[in-house]
């Protein structure tokens, strides 16, 4: 779909919304074409969005099952289920799987879904970059996971020390697989991170200047930046090990490199990454709990801010990770104190969410309880981590359970059960039904028991000195009875996840149609109907404030946001470019249409990595002339602007 | 209120009020943080060897010092060249990306003489490690540099460029800008560094 040549400016024109106008003609420009060539080719963000959910969740389901395994091996002492080697395996495979392969992009799938909808845009900024982040991805996923279904998964823990990950130590391909796939995986996160980031600036409807948005938007913005300015530090750290694995360079041998490189540049990362992958949750939080308390979230200026500062701060504190490693007290000093320090912002959140409930009437919707649980979770996950941030603690806490206690309270407090309530929250603008409340409620007392029963006794075993990362157990350590417990908890809180699944599935066939805004909600993505139309919105909106759907009952000024009338933008493919403050219209954006380049391209890539993999160069060669291929049908200018004779048409 | 009606407004992209400007931003961004991770583990292991970690002697700059002159140079004339396609100076435009085009080349070629002539390899030393995967590195994007130029400037010949629509010149510009400002950063970390710290 492409403008006339002519077209080169064009007066606005506004137009008020009917039953069948603008709809049809938009609805045309803008449907995904059926059957299977559409379903490779389509750029719609929202297809997009679900699709990375699914996905996401696939692999939540996946690393849970390998969670369970060990919890039946580590059920009672001595257990031989699992022999040591196949242990490394799954532990390695199950923090892969949650942290790199789930909570990152289930939150990239919420993002892609929404924004637009919460911005009052078309689609993303680049929608083709959205499609090729979704096709990388998965192309990472199933990398890895290949590895590991024939017996050659990485096996060093997530976070991959050397010397235990150095060919000396670890000569199978395993390491190999788990570098090139996050190498891979990496790059499907930059450029969904910079498609965010620029539909941020340039997306946003006419009128919705930077103080308006949702803190959902915040949140995943935020994450956005970190991911391109600290993913290229874990990619690096991957290259350089596969380097040293493979051609002999000498980053991290102890006699001519330095093994602590490898956690500097990993932290570097992981840290500003374990915020990436809590603040758009975060955001969820913020946006969808004021919803269910009838009342605007307190303190929004604050809650925006400590979302942008912890992430800020987030970059100073890796070395908290390394505090047994011998480094300079100066060093350990400065990152004690800056963990410390980062839980003020944090806290900022807490205080907001929690005057929100104090000040508002909640409705007790299951939503609302998986909102309201994260909260308590939080700061429990924050109290372990803010034991952990000093020194001495950690000295004697380092490598036990209390670490992987802390890492699941703030892992499946701030990330899963957001985005469970999320699910109930936004399951009917996606398909347009509501999820069973009745089932909903045993949904999530079930987890809510199951994860504390699982989780809140390792804070104990570990205290107690029981080390993470061991296959078993001998019987007289004392740690018998709490390890039996926590393997009953984690398979009641599976049973948890299960009955979510089940009210998934029901609902989705028998579920009460939802209308367009089943909770009274005060954002953009309310005003549509569920699920929207593949163009979002028939005009663009107008946005004179921070709820346009609760201006009325809020009555904080006489301005009113215009919601049916805007915009109209019905000649060819084409939302609005705003300015990146203000919000002010200044371009009139052709978005591109369906096209098969980013499958193409993510294909040229598999092929790359794989033949790297088994260094067959001259396959590579193959990948590399796909790539080349996909970037040029992606790139090519348009024909409308192609003036041979140097003179350009007047304007139309 | 956001004034939405009756206003003119540019369709597509148009230079810096395009999306693409920022997208290439973004790239710019993290290839950055991407050699800055690069350099931090030059620094990193070059405080934890100790002096006698550098070769002897320090690097000279007699190649590379003027081959960083013909990359700025390169710099000079691809801007220029874009300068040349907003005025409508054709003959300036595809002049100033041959040039740039042509600079590029000749500062792979000098690059890889340069290499030629170490004593050390990418597996005798961390070291070596080091100094062949960073400017091993940033040859790639030069590589990637000239590829994107010598495409715009075939889409140039095509005469798909004008005054208003030449966003994919002025994108492909700034990439190549930047290309140029990472080899100051090697440059001074390989070259010069070695002779302040003594």
């Amino acid at each position: 779909m492409t403008a006339p040549a002519s077209a080169d400016a064009r007066a606005t024109t506004t137009a008020r919304v009917t039953a069948d106008f603008p709809g049809p003609k938009l609805h045309k420009i803008w449907e995904t074409e059926p059957g299977l060539r559409g379903w490779f080719s389509t750029v719609d963000h929202k297809e997009i969005g679900l699709r990375y959910i699914v996905t996401a969740f696939i692999f939540l389901l996946l690393g849970g099952v390998e969670a369970l395994v060990m919890r039946v091996q580590l059920a009672q002492p001595g257990m031989r289920l699992l022999t040591p080697e196949q242990y490394d395996q799954l532990f390695t495979m199950h923090g892969v799987s949650m942290i790199f392969l789930y909570a990152s992009p289930i939150l990239s799938g919420f993002s892609n879904y929404l924004w637009p909808l919460l911005l009052g845009s078309r689609d993303m900024a680049f929608p083709r970059l959205n499609a090729l982040s979704y096709w990388i991805y998965i192309a990472a996923g199933v990398f890895i996971y290949a590895g590991f279904v024939v017996g050659e998964g990485p096996n060093a823990g997530w976070f991959n020390y050397v010397p235990y990950a150095a060919k000396q130590f670890n000569p199978g391909v395993n390491i190999d697989v788990y570098m090139l796939g996050l190498i891979l995986l990496g790059i499907s996160t930059t450029v969904g991170a910079a498609n965010f980031v620029v539909t941020f600036l340039r997306l946003r409807a006419p009128g919705m200047s930077i103080n308006r948005v949702p803190i959902l938007i915040w949140g995943t913005l935020t994450a956005s930046v970190a991911n391109l300015l600290a993913v290229p530090a874990v990619s690096l750290a991957c290259f350089l090990l596969w380097m040293d694995r493979q051609f002999g360079t000498h980053f991290f041998d102890a006699s001519e490199g330095q093994p602590l490189l490898w956690q500097h540049l990993f932290w570097m990362f992981g840290h500003p990454w374990v915020y990436a992958i809590v603040l758009p949750a975060m955001g969820m939080v913020s946006d969808g709990l004021p919803t269910f308390c009838r009342r605007p979230l307190v303190g929004y200026t604050p809650v925006a801010l400590s979302t942008v500062g912890t992430m800020a701060l987030g970059f100073g504190v890796w070395v908290h990770h390394m505090f047994a490693t011998g480094l300079p007290s100066l060093a350990l000093s400065f990152f004690s104190g800056a963990s410390i320090i980062i839980t003020l912002p944090s806290a900022v959140a807490v205080f907001a969410w929690t005057a929100t409930i104090w000040g508002g009437k909640p409705v007790f919707k299951t939503a609302f309880l998986f909102f309201a649980s994260m909260i308590i979770l939080f700061v429990i996950g924050g109290v372990s981590g803010f034991m952990t941030g000093s020194v001495p603690v950690d000295w004697q806490l380092t490598d036990t359970y209390f670490v992987v206690a802390h890492i699941h309270y703030v892992l499946i407090g701030i990330n899963l059960f957001p985005v469970v309530g999320a699910i109930y929250y936004w399951f009917p603008k996606f398909t347009g039904r509501l999820l069973s409340e009745r089932l909903g409620v045993w949904n999530f007392w079930t987890m809510f028991i199951g994860f504390n029963m699982g989780f809140f006794p390792m804070h104990l075993l570990g205290l107690m000195g029981m080390p993470r990362r061991v296959y078993t157990y001998a019987s007289g350590m004392g740690w018998t009875t709490t390890n039996l417990i926590v393997s009953i908890g984690s398979f009641l809180f599976a049973v948890g996840i299960l009955l979510l699944l089940i009210n998934v599935a029901v609902s989705l066939k028998r579920g009460k149609a939802a209308g367009e805004n089943p909770w009274d909600a005060p954002t953009l993505e309310w005003s549509v109907p569920s699920p929207p139309p593949p163009y979002n919105f028939a005009v663009i909106p107008t946005v004179e404030s921070r709820h346009p759907l609760w201006e009325e009952q809020l009555n904080e000024s006489s301005a009113r946001s215009s919601l049916t009338e805007g915009l109209l933008l019905d000649q060819g493919r084409q939302t609005i470019g705003t300015s990146p403050l203000d919000g002010e219209p200044t371009l009139i954006l052709n978005m591109p249409g369906d096209t098969l380049a980013p499958f193409v391209l993510a294909v040229g890539m598999s092929v790359l990595f794989a033949s790297a993999l088994f260094q067959a160069w001259w396959f590579a060669a193959v990948g590399v002339i796909v790539i080349a291929g996909a970037l040029m049908a992606w790139f090519w200018p348009h024909q409308a602007h192609r003036t041979p004779d140097g003179v350009e048409p007047a304007d139309g | 209120m956001a004034n939405v009606a009756e206003t003119v407004l540019p369709v597509g992209a148009r230079g810096r009020n395009s999306v693409g400007w920022w997208g290439m931003l973004c790239l710019i961004a993290t290839e950055g943080s991407l050699f800055a991770y690069l350099l931090f583990s030059y620094a990193y292991l070059a405080v934890q060897r100790g002096q006698s970690w550098l070769p002897e002697p320090h690097p000279s700059i007699s190649l590379s010092g003027p081959n960083t002159i013909i990359l700025l140079a390169s710099s000079v004339a691809v801007w220029w060249g874009e300068e040349g396609v907003t005025k409508q100076k054709r003959g300036q435009h595809l002049t100033g990306l041959g040039i740039g085009i042509l600079l590029g080349l000749v500062f792979l070629v000098v690059q890889i003489f340069e290499w030629k002539t170490k004593t050390y390899s990418l597996s005798s030393s961390s070291y070596g490690s080091l100094f062949f995967v960073i400017t091993g590195f940033h040859m790639a994007h030069v590589v990637v540099g000239v590829v994107i130029l010598m495409t715009v400037f075939v889409w140039s010949l095509m005469g798909y460029f004008s005054p208003r629509h030449h966003a994919r010149v002025t994108v492909a510009g700034i990439y190549w800008h930047f290309v140029d400002a990472v080899w100051l950063c090697v440059f001074f970390t390989f070259y010069i560094s070695p002779y302040l710290m003594g």
